[in-house]
Order: structure tokens, then C-alpha cells, then sequence
């Protein structure tokens, strides 16, 4: 019987010759991710044995630099831990900084037809680059860092394949919106992209559909191999690997093609992330305090150069803050040397340090009570990037930038034209 | 058998509403304090030990965030939902929250009701309407763990983490 990508990675990280959706598979990890937020006094607990100190990375990125005593606490455990164990690959506050699923990426850590686990739910991205990426819990977290393993519920997968290649402005964020308005989530399934368009999506546009995916519930979100993705592991790792194309005839609980060259740039309602998607021109003109650009979705250096070709020339609107925060501090020098930076500042941005910072309401762009934001990040939930009260619209980067010059919610369309 | 009194939640409960971002670096017990303060502000005040919490589609969609150990500490008995999100199904086994899903629940309760869960024979019964409705059994390892009051204490006695 067939499988699937999610299935086939699964099936030969747990020495199964099959796997099938219903079942719980065993599995062992090939890397485990830790975050500062995983060292918080309440979930952690002193490890006294690790499994293989090679197979595990550190990445401080919710509060960096410390924002509070709490955050700093974390760090300091992290780094205790870190030497305790001769954990090697540690990003601390400093030159490789940046939010983990950013720094997978650049440092090739997910490793094609592996399983990689992380605390944090966006860790599907990884699934951009074939590897079975699972955002998990800290108690997961312990236990593939004692263990070497982690469990999995195989769902079924749903396959996507894409035809066409987005027209200029659209993104990779306006597919998502796309996909989760039309057909929303996806629980307990996954995910799988592939077909002749696939390869025309640079890996930046793949890591932007992948870490979304989060956003649909789903469990793996992957993509299919290619060229594109081997010289950019090639590039980035020594280690040998082997990625997995699905079986001929993998079973699908669904198979759905999207015609990219279709689509258009999309706007997300407040408050959830999926059905909510509506065309920039129906909120349009909506007043907003604050447009941000980050998160491990949005913080490439191409959303950085999307925003700059934005702004280039023209001013942020009075009143408005425009917030950017780049995913890594790599990713920050790089825009730096393009020119880009110099651009939003230009502008009237406000560039941070590489942190998930506004994206989870942590510092550098929390909102205050009825304040409105539009957002090029992952999520809009009540509450999310501060008060309660305040109102999250979601785009692309292009469509925040050009937000953030109008003062209210406005499309990119001229500078496309 | 065990029995709680059941409040009812609706589709889509995210983790950003049961552990609210600003208090990820508080102790256990704020968090256990701020649960549905933006969609139900007063409810940790109300909820008793040992009720229910019942959920539509895609309960605990969102964060990683300990949010099943939140829901256990203000006093949740056992939640039953229409479809429970993977990685809240996770913490869930791992922090000890008894989390079922139960196809039907979500229409066969209002809040209030007395529902009545066998794990035994994987049933749940309505107390007021008399209403039964099979509970989507958990994969026996799993459930092991969650009834077992969560991973802490497996590793623990295996000796990989220092006991509490
Ligand atoms: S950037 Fe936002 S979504 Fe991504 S890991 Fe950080 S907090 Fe989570």
C-alpha cells in the first residue's frame, strides 16, 4: 500500500515498513529544538541524562534580549544547560540570533526525511525543507531530549498541488490566506504540497506556506523535494540525507490543484486566522495604529525586500507605527547590506533585533486596548499581540507596508503595476 | 464513572485564550487564573473542581503553551470536545487532563448539564437528557500516561529529569 511523505518519514524513523493514518507511532528524533520559553521554571525540570547532545539545538527568540527577570532566568537555565551537556549549537542574544524556525533554516538543521521536534507550534516550516517537523509541548520536549523519541498519531493527509506561478505582489502569505479561506482547517490532518508549481516558490515562499500550516491545525505540513531544495541543504549541511517523494499511490483523504497565477492579494478579519480571508479592497480604508512585518512566517529577507520596494521614496504614515522585526539577525545584516534597511528607515520604521517580540504580544509592539494592527505574522487571536480589546487584521508583507504609508488598510497594487 | 457539572465553549478555543501570551512567564497559578479572561472574564471564579468543559470543532487550536496544564489547575475535571487540536491533545496526555473527543457533545449538552463519563466502555451520558454518546476511545499507551497524571512523573521514575 502507499504512502504518503508525512507517512513514508514516519514509517522509517520508527523502523516500520508501514505506517497507517489511525495508528500512534514511535519515532526517533533527529533533532530536538529547545527555546527560552522552554526553560521556564514552571515546565522545566533538571535533566539528568540526555540522549545525544549533538542532536539537540538551543534558540533563545520569544524575549530577546531579556525583556523581563523572568525571560533572563530562562536564558541563564538554557545556558547551564547548554554547558552542562556540551550542547554545541546554542543561539544566544548575539550575532546568530534570531526566532528558532528562522534559524533551522539558515543553519539547515532540519535535515530532509528526518523528524525534527520544537517547542513551539510554527515548527511545521520545517516541513519546507521534506523534514516531518512537529511543533510539541515541553513535557515533548523532555522527552526527546532524555529519550531520543517522541510519539505521533499518523493522521491522513490532504496533498496540494500547485499549477501557474503568482503574479508580482502576490506571496506566498496571500496562498495561505487563500487555501484557509476556502477550506479551512485541517485538524488532525496533514499536509502536502507538491505539483509543476511548486518548484516556481522559492524556499522563503515555501517556509511561509509551511510555518502558516500551524495556522490550518494541521499536524506535518511538507513539502515535496526538488533541486531547488537540495543545493539549499547541500549548502548548508554536511550530513548526508535522503528526502522522500510520496508513493505512486499514496492514499489522500483529499487532492485539491490551486492555479497560483490566480490568485490575489488577501486580507485576514480578526480574531482567527482561517475562514476569515476577504480581498484587500473590501477592508480597505479601515484606520490602523500599528502595521507590523516579522515573525517566523514574515521575517525573510525577501518580506524585507518586499517592504522596502514599498516604502522606497515615500513616508509612514502620521500617527502610524510601522514595526519590523527581521526573523534573524543574518537575515537583518543581509538587508542591511541590500540597502533595505536604509529604506524603511527612511521611511519612518522602526527596526528591531531579531525576536518573535509583537507576534506574541512579548515587547517591542504590544497594542493597547482598542488599538488596530495589521500584521504580517502568524497569528490574529483575540488578544494575541496585547490587549484583548485590540483588533489583528493579517496580510503579506506588501500589503502591511503599504498599510502602514496610508494610515489605514490599503493594497500594494500601484507599485505592482 | 466520573461526573461534572459542564460549561460550554463553543468551536475554535484557542490556547492564546485558555494561557493568554502576557502571562507565559507568570507561575503556574497566575496563568491558572487567567483562563478565558478575554472571552469569558469572571469564569475562573466560577468553574468548581471537578467540572467538565465542553468544546465544538478544533478545541485548543494555536500555541504550544502549557494550556491543558492551566485548564487542569483551575479545577477542570475532564474536557469533551467535537475535535480536539493535536497539539492541545499532546499537552494534554503529558500534563494529565483527561481530553476526549466526542463526536455529538457539543449539541448534547448546555451548560449546566451533569455529564457523565465511562471510560470503561467509552460512553458519556447526559444526566438531565439521558442522552448517550460514544467518547472516541484514547490509544491505551496514552491513555496511560494521562490518567497516570502526565509524563513528569514517567520520567521522572525512569531518572532522565529530578523528581518535583
Ligand atoms: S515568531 Fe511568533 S509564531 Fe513564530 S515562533 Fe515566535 S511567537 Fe511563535
Amino acid at each position: 500500500m502507499g504512502m504518503t511523505i508525512t507517512e513514508k518519514i514516519l514509517a522509517r524513523a520508527s523502523g516500520a515498513a508501514l505506517v497507517v493514518p489511525g495508528e500512534v507511532a514511535v519515532v526517533e528524533v533527529d533533532t530536538a529544538v529547545l527555546l527560552d520559553l522552554s526553560f521556564l521554571p514552571e515546565g522545566w525540570r533538571e535533566v539528568l541524562k540526555v540522549h545525544d547532545p549533538s542532536r539537540i539545538a538551543i534558540v533563545f527568540d520569544h524575549l530577546v534580549p531579556a525583556a523581563t527577570v523572568q525571560a533572563a532566568t530562562c536564558h541563564k537555565t538554557g545556558r547551564e544547560f547548554a554547558a552542562k551537556f556540551g550542547i554545541e549549537r546554542l543561539h544566544d542574544v548575539g550575532p546568530d540570533q534570531g526566532i528558532s524556525h528562522a534559524v533551522i533554516a539558515e543553519h539547515g538543521y532540519a535535515v530532509p526525511g528526518t523528524v525534527l521536534v520544537n517547542a513551539d507550534s510554527h515548527t511545521c516550516g520545517a516541513g519546507a525543507f521534506n523534514c516531518a517537523a512537529r511543533g510539541v509541548g515541553g513535557p515533548d520536549m523532555l522527552w526527546a531530549v532524555t529519550t531520543g523519541s517522541a510519539w505521533f498519531r499518523v493522521g491522513e493527509t490532504v496533498r496540494y498541488d500547485f499549477t501557474g506561478a503568482l503574479r508580482p505582489g502576490v506571496t506566498a502569505k496571500d496562498l495561505f490566506l487563500y487555501i484557509a479561506g476556502k477550506y479551512g482547517a485541517h485538524v488532525n490532518q496533514n499536509i502536502e504540497y507538491g505539483g509543476p508549481g511548486m518548484s516556481g516558490l522559492s524556499i522563503n515562499a515555501r517556509r511561509t506556506l509551511a510555518t502558516m500550516g500551524a495556522e490550518f491545525s494541521a499536524e506535518f505540513t511538507i513539502f515535496e523535494p526538488d533541486d531547488v531544495l537540495v543545493s539549499y541543504m547541500r549548502d548548508r549541511t554536511t550530513r548526508p540525507f535522503e528526502p522522500v517523494l510520496p508513493d505512486p499511490d499514496a492514499r489522500y483523504a483529499d487532492r485539491r490543484t490551486i492555479d497560483l497565477g490566480a490568485l490575489e492579494p488577501l486580507v485576514a478579519l480578526p480574531d482567527a486566522v482561517v475562514n476569515q480571508s476577504v480581498p484587500v479592497s473590501e477592508v480597505a480604508g479601515t484606520r490602523i495604529d500599528q502595521a507590523f512585518i516579522g515573525s517566523c512566517a514574515n521575517g525573510t529577507l525577501d518580506d524585507l525586500a518586499l517592504a522596502a520596494q514599498v516604502v522606497r521614496g515615500r513616508k509612514v504614515a502620521r500617527g502610524t507605527r510601522f514595526i519590523v522585526t527581521p526573523g534573524t539577525q543574518s537575515i537583518f545584516r543581509a538587508a542591511l547590506k541590500a540597502g533595505y534597511i536604509e529604506t524603511l528607515l527612511e521611511a519612518g520604521a522602526v527596526v528591531t533585533p531579531a525576536t518573535c517580540g509583537a507576534c506574541i504580544g512579548g515587547h517591542m509592539g504590544v497594542l493597547g486596548p482598542d488599538e488596530v494592527c495589521i500584521t504580517a505574522s502568524t497569528r490574529n487571536f483575540k488578544g494575541r499581540m496585547g490587549d484583548p480589546s485590540a483588533r489583528i487584521y493579517m496580510a503579506s508583507p506588501a500589503t502591511v507596508a503599504a498599510s502602514a504609508l496610508a494610515g489605514r488598510i490599503a493594497g500594494a497594487e500601484e507599485v505592482f503595476a | 464513572m466520573i461526573s461534572g457539572k459542564t460549561w460550554c465553549f463553543g468551536d475554535n478555543i484557542n490556547t492564546d485564550l485558555i494561557l493568554p501570551g502576557p502571562y507565559l512567564y507568570r507561575t503556574q497559578e497566575e496563568q491558572a487564573r487567567a483562563v478565558f479572561q478575554a472571552n469569558r472574564p469572571g469564569w475562573v471564579d466560577q468553574v468548581a473542581p471537578g467540572d467538565a468543559v465542553i468544546g465544538g470543532f478544533n478545541f485548543g487550536m494555536g500555541s504550544s503553551r502549557p494550556a491543558a496544564r492551566s485548564l487542569r489547575l483551575c479545577g477542570v475535571g475532564f474536557l469533551l470536545a467535537e475535535t480536539i487540536n493535536g497539539l492541545f491533545f499532546r499537552n494534554s496526555v503529558n500534563y494529565g487532563l483527561l481530553a476526549c473527543e466526542c463526536p455529538g457533545v457539543a449539541a448534547a449538552f448546555a451548560e449546566g448539564d451533569v455529564a457523565e463519563l465511562s471510560i470503561a466502555d467509552w460512553r458519556v451520558r447526559n444526566a438531565r437528557t439521558g442522552a448517550m454518546l460514544a467518547v472516541t476511545p484514547v490509544p491505551s499507551q496514552l491513555l496511560a500516561i494521562m490518567q497516570g497524571g502526565g509524563i513528569y512523573p514517567l520520567m521522572a521514575a525512569k531518572g532522565l529529569i529530578a523528581s518535583a
